[in-house]
């Protein structure tokens, strides 16, 4: 027993920062982050927080779905660079709907939408009552990044995206690894001021090691997809569309040499949005939907893999 | 074999003749960036079946060439 999605939809702000625009404030330029990263322009908060972009997707979602707000059994929601800990986003999100469901976050960086789809599939397990639930994945990337670090300040940008969630039969298979540790991707929240606390505290900016997240990208890609492969008796031709986490081109572009598939099997809109961390999926999955691309009965594969550091992957009938 | 591999790997990544990539020719001199070294060194794995972390002191066909093979065994 589980899910299928009825609606998705997105939301980026609307200023668009180019990489002509960065390279005015740090040491870059377009030929450099082109080829690096495959990023043309990201779209970058000026006037809305995290919660208000979160509850647009979610809007758009739900007009998308035909689902109204008191039709909702729950409302999940993700991010890293939300602008309070407390409410939690979800909160905020069923606040801004209207909505008095149960809401309640997961935090699993830019893996966090599909651990959203896989806390779901329990929760209509666990609930057969549910009927419906909205997941959000909503992130101002702008709002946690140092503008003078050219490494991380050039990849991510702000956006949200949302699905709607009905009781149905279409998640198939899912894997999720996790092994945590903060020494290749990591971001230290604010510290306080506390006069007798005697650690070391970092700014509350991003901190990545490029290579180690590539390779560690590229195999989690990889051994997600084939493991869902095999254990569901299927071959890439059996699979419509993947779906993957919008990090880096080419860490998408390598793992379909490594697998051997053409690239034009991975949905890829990296170069219009950045990394917008567990926003990407979802609104990857929604420009997806409204392309046209995507028919219903068509077996995708969703894959993610961040900080944690976790990597997630499913297999669902759109 | 291994030479071979890594210049094949070479040639194609940076679109350059084989026949102009030899044991001495540097990285640095290919234009390669650090994620291609990193592509490169995946591929390796995967073909000799063993776990190779480039560091920059490996700079060179020659010098990677001989790490591969010693990881090879």
């Amino acid at each position: 027993m589980s899910f299928r999605i009825i609606g998705t939809g997105m939301y980026v702000p609307p200023k668009i920062v180019t990489n002509d625009d960065l390279s005015k404030i740090v040491d870059t330029n377009d030929e450099w982050i082109s080829k690096r990263v495959g990023i043309k322009e990201r779209h970058i908060s000026e006037q809305e927080f995290t919660s208000e972009m979160g509850l647009k997707a979610a809007e758009n979602a739900l007009k998308d779905a035909n689902v109204r707000p008191d039709e909702l059994n729950a409302v999940f929601a993700a991010t890293i660079s939300g602008e309070t800990s407390s409410p939690s986003m979800s909160c905020m999100i069923q606040k801004g709907l209207g909505a008095t469901c149960l809401a309640l976050d997961m935090s699993a960086a830019c893996s966090a939408f599909l651990f959203l789809l896989e806390t779901a599939a329990a929760y209509f397990a666990l609930h057969p009552d549910y009927q419906k639930i909205l997941v959000v994945g909503t992130e101002r990337m702008s709002g946690i990044i140092d503008y003078t670090d050219r490494s991380t300040c050039v990849i991510f940008g702000d956006g949200a995206g949302a699905a709607v969630l009905e009781r149905g039969e279409n998640y198939h298979d899912s894997v999720i690894t996790v092994k945590g540790g903060d020494d290749v991707i990591k971001i230290p929240c604010y510290a306080g001021t506390s006069p007798w606390f005697e650690r070391e505290t970092e700014p509350p900016c991003m901190q990545m090691k490029g290579q180690e997240t590539f390779k560690y990208a590229v195999s989690s890609i990889t051994q997600d997809i084939e493991s869902l492969l095999e254990r569901n008796h299927l071959t890439m031709d059996d699979i419509a569309w993947i779906v993957p986490h919008q990090a880096n081109k080419r860490i998408i572009d390598f793992a379909a040499k490594m697998l051997k598939v053409p690239k034009e099997k991975f949905f890829c809109n990296i170069e219009k949005y950045g990394n917008t961390s567990s926003a990407s999926v979802p609104i990857a999955l929604d420009e997806l939907a409204k392309s046209g691309n995507l028919k219903r009965g068509d077996k995708i594969i969703l894959c993610a893999f961040g900080g944690g550091l976790a990597n997630a992957a499913c297999l669902i009938t759109w | 074999m291994v030479q071979e591999k890594i210049i094949e790997l070479l040639a194609e990544a940076t679109d350059t003749d084989a026949a102009e990539i030899t044991a001495d020719t540097a990285f640095a001199d290919l234009g390669i960036d650090s994620l291609d070294l990193t592509e490169m060194a995946m591929q390796l794995e995967e073909e000799f079946g063993i776990e190779l972390e480039m560091k920059p002191e490996i700079n060179t066909v020659g010098k990677l060439t001989e790490v591969v093979e010693s990881l090879k065994g």
